[in-house]
C-alpha cells in the first residue's frame, strides 16, 4: 500500500518475534509501531543484482549501483552472447572507433570485485526469468531492441518463403533491416550468413536517413581503405573492400519528409559527403524545397541548419558522375518493392509527398500526392526504427514495442498504475524508453531506474529475507550452480579477454584494430571451452 | 606548475572546489579529484557526456570559440544551454580563475518535458 509517493506502509509479523508490527518510511527514515525494532546485525546486507544485457545500458546500471551502494551490492551482468557491449561492438560503426573508449570504462566495472560478467548466457533457454528473481533482490532487463519496424508494403517479404527465417535471396540482394546489415558488417553471429553479396549489388535503396542509414550508406560506398584497417567483419571487408567485391554504384537515401525532419545529424551527415569519395545530390531538384514552417525551425535549432547546409552544399559541389553516388530521395515514401520473375528484388516503388503541421502538436507529417517514382535497385535496407522483443514472464507494450514502466520499476500491465509494479524487476535503456538516443543517453536513464531500485531497498531485502531467511537470496554463487549444473558454458570476464586478446593479435597481424571471430562455437574454443 | 580555482557543482548539487593546473582541460581535472563527469569517448568528440555548464557567463566567454566539430556533439547534450561547453574541450588558463560550472542533472520529467527523440 503506498500512501504517497515516498512513504510506504508495510504490514507484517517481526521475522524474530512474531509480533505485529507495522512501519511507516518516509523519504528514507523509518518510524516503527513497537517495541521490537529492525534487525540489529552488525554485517552489512548485501543487495544482490541481476543485470540482464551489457551494452551501455547495463553498464551504466552497473556505474550507479557500485556508487549507490558501495560494498553493499554484489552485480551479475549476462550476455546472450559470449562477447560483452552489445550495440557498442554490433552497432556502432567500424570507422568511429573513438566512439568504442567507453569500452574501457566498461571494463574496469566488469574487473571490479562487485562484479561478475556471465557471458553465453540466454534468458528464456539457460535460466528462466523467474529463477533469475528468485536468485537475486532485483532483476533489471537491459536486452534492447534486437527487432524491426517494418514497412508494412507490399512485396516487402521473400515471396518464395513463409518465414524470415529460410529466407534466401536472388542475386546477392533482398530486403533486409539495417539492423541486421550492420549486424552483418559489425560480425555479430546471429547476421554471420545473411545472403549477402554486394558483387551482384548495383543500387541500393535505404528507406530512412537517420545516423544509422548513414553508417549503412558509408560502408556501401567508401573506398576500400576506409574500412580495411577497422574492425569490420573479414566476410564484409572482403566484399566492401575489395574493387571486384562490391558492384555498388548508387546508394539511395529514401526519406517520407524533408531534409529538415532527418534524423541524422551534422557530424554523420558531413563524414558521409566529404570522406568517401562521393558525389551527393538529391535526386530531383525540388527535393530540396522547404516550408515556412521549416525555416522557423532552422532559425531556431543549429543542427537542423546544419544539416540543410550540408545537403545545399553538397548539391551545389556538383562536378558531374564519380565512380559511386549518392542520392537524397527526400519526400519520397515507399509503397511497393517491386520484384522480379524470379523473386528478387527490382526496386522501389515510392510516392511523392507534401510535408504538412497535421501531426500531433503541429508536427510535421508527410501526405501522400499520388504521383508515384521507381528507383531501381537490387537491395532495399530498411533503416526505420529497432523494436523491442517480449520476454516470456513479463508484460509488454505492443504498440510502444517496450516493456512497460514506471521510472524503470516494470509494471504488471500496459496501463502505467503504481499499485501494480512488478515487485524486484526493473528495466533500463532502449528496452525502457524505446530505440531512441546515443550511447550517454542511457548515463541518465541509468540514474533513474537505480534511483527507484534505491528507494526500494529496504522492501527488496526484506522480500527476500522472507523467501530466504535471514541469509537472502544466493545471487551469483545460487546462479553458477544452477548454470552449472545445466552445463551452460559461462563466459566470465577472463574468458572474454582470451577472446579479446586473440581478436586484436589476429587484427594487428593482419594491420587492423581487430579481427573478429563470427561464430559462437569458435568464440567458445578460443576462450578455452573444448568443443567437439 | 600554476594552479587556478575551479568549483564544480555536481548532480547532487555538491560543490567541489579544486585546484586546476594550466594546460589540462576540465574532464581531466574532473577525474583528477574524483568528481563524477563522465567521459565516454575519453575525450575525442566522439559523445557529448562530459557536458558542463558555465554558471557565469562572463567566464563562458573568457573560453576561447568551440569549433564545428564541438558544437556538432554539443547539440546533443542533454540539456543543453546558451552556456554549455564539452569539458574535454575547455583547456585551463589562468582567465578562468574562480570559474563555476555545473554537471547537468536529469529533472524529474526527464522524458516528458519538452522530450524531443534523439537521433542514433
Amino acid at each position: 500500500m503506498r500512501l504517497a509517493s515516498r512513504s510506504v506502509l508495510t504490514l507484517g509479523s517481526c521475522s524474530r518475534c512474531t509480533a505485529g508490527v507495522y512501519s511507516i518510511e518516509w523519504n528514507g527514515i523509518r518510524l516503527w509501531s513497537a517495541a521490537c525494532g529492525p534487525a540489529t546485525s552488525s554485517v552489512p546486507e548485501k543487495l544482490h543484482v541481476c543485470i540482464v544485457g551489457s551494452g551501455p545500458a547495463g553498464f551504466y546500471t552497473v556505474d550507479r549501483l557500485l556508487k549507490r551502494y558501495g560494498d553493499r551490492v554484489h552485480v551479475s551482468i549476462l550476455d546472450r552472447l559470449p562477447t560483452p557491449f552489445g550495440l557498442v561492438r554490433s552497432g556502432v560503426a567500424p570507422d568511429h572507433q573513438d566512439t568504442k573508449n567507453v569500452t574501457n570504462q566498461f571494463s574496469s566495472l566488469a574487473t571490479d570485485p562487485r562484479v561478475s560478467f556471465l557471458g553465453n548466457v540466454l534468458v528464456g533457454r539457460d535460466v528462466d526469468i523467474s529463477e533469475l528473481r528468485a536468485l537475486h533482490h532485483a532483476v533489471v532487463l537491459a536486452y534492447g531492441a534486437e527487432s524491426d519496424r517494418r514497412l508494412g508494403i507490399p512485396g516487402e517479404d521473400d515471396p518464395t518463403t513463409s518465414t524470415s527465417a529460410l529466407r534466401w535471396s536472388r542475386g546477392g540482394g533482398g530486403v533486409f533491416s539495417a539492423r541486421e546489415f550492420v549486424w552483418w558488417y559489425n560480425g555479430h553471429p546471429d547476421a554471420r550468413h545473411l545472403p549477402i553479396d554486394l558483387s551482384k549489388v548495383r543500387s541500393v535503396a535505404i528507406c530512412g536517413i537517420g545516423n544509422v542509414a548513414l553508417d549503412c550508406a558509408r560502408v556501401l560506398l567508401s573506398p576500400p581503405d576506409r574500412f580495411t584497417p577497422t574492425d569490420l567483419a573479414a566476410h564484409a571487408l572482403r566484399q566492401s573492400g575489395s574493387p571486384l567485391g562490391s558492384a555498388v554504384r548508387e546508394v539511395h537515401l529514401v526519406a517520407r519528409r524533408g531534409p529538415v525532419q532527418a534524423a541524422c545529424t551534422p557530424k554523420e551527415l558531413k563524414e558521409l559527403l566529404t570522406e568517401c569519395g562521393v558525389s551527393a545530390r538529391t535526386a530531383a531538384p525540388d527535393q530540396l524545397t522547404v516550408s515556412e514552417a521549416d525555416a522557423a525551425e532552422m532559425k531556431a535549432t543549429r543542427l537542423k541548419r546544419r544539416v540543410y547546409e550540408l545537403v545545399s552544399k553538397a548539391q551545389q559541389q556538383q562536378q558531374g558522375r564519380s565512380r559511386r553516388d549518392l542520392f537524397f530521395q527526400f519526400y519520397r515514401n515507399p509503397v511497393e518493392v517491386l520484384r522480379g520473375p524470379d523473386g528478387g528484388v527490382a526496386g522501389i516503388r515510392v510516392e511523392r509527398t507534401v510535408v504538412r503541421p497535421d501531426g500531433p502538436g503541429g508536427t510535421a507529417v508527410a501526405v501522400g500526392s499520388g504521383v508515384y517514382d521507381t528507383i531501381e535497385c537490387q537491395l532495399v535496407l530498411k533503416s526505420i526504427g529497432y523494436k523491442s522483443l517480449p520476454l516470456h514472464g513479463v508484460a509488454f507494450d505492443n504498440r510502444r514495442g517496450v516493456i512497460p514502466n514506471l521510472e524503470g520499476r516494470v509494471l504488471k500491465q500496459v496501463r502505467a498504475c503504481v499499485s501494480t509494479c512488478d515487485e524486484g524487476l526493473y528495466v533500463v535503456g532502449w528496452l525502457k524508453r524505446g530505440p531512441t538516443g546515443i550511447i550517454g543517453t542511457n548515463l541518465v536513464d541509468a540514474e533513474e531506474t537505480v534511483a527507484c531500485v534505491a528507494a526500494d531497498t529496504d522492501a527488496l531485502l526484506r522480500a527476500g529475507e522472507k523467501t530466504h531467511g535471514s541469509a537472502g537470496p544466493p545471487g551469483l554463487a545460487g546462479l553458477t550452480a544452477l548454470l552449472r549444473q545445466r552445463g551452460v558454458r559461462v563466459v566470465d570476464w577472463r574468458r572474454w579477454r582470451l577472446l579479446d586478446e586473440h581478436e586484436v593479435a589476429a587484427g594487428r597481424a593482419a594491420g587492423r584494430v581487430r579481427e573478429k571471430e563470427t561464430e559462437v562455437k569458435e568464440m567458445l574454443r578460443v576462450c578455452g571451452f573444448s568443443m567437439e | 606548475m600554476f594552479r587556478v580555482q575551479i568549483t564544480y557543482v555536481d548532480k547532487e548539487g555538491k560543490e567541489h572546489t579544486v585546484a586546476a593546473p594550466l594546460g589540462k582541460n576540465l574532464l581531466e581535472v574532473a577525474h583528477d579529484n574524483e568528481i563524477d563527469l563522465e567521459g565516454a569517448c575519453e575525450g575525442s568528440l566522439a559523445c557529448s557526456t562530459c557536458h558542463l555548464i558555465f554558471e557565469d557567463e562572463d567566464f563562458y566567454k573568457k573560453v576561447p570559440e568551440a569549433t564545428e566539430d564541438e558544437l556538432d556533439m554539443l547539440d546533443l547534450a542533454f540539456g543543453l544551454t546558451d552556456t554549455s561547453r564539452l569539458g574535454c574541450q575547455v583547456i585551463v588558463t589562468k582567465s578562468l580563475d574562480g570559474a563555476r560550472v555545473r554537471i547537468p542533472a536529469a529533472s524529474r520529467n526527464f522524458y516528458v518535458d519538452g522530450h524531443k527523440p534523439k537521433p542514433h
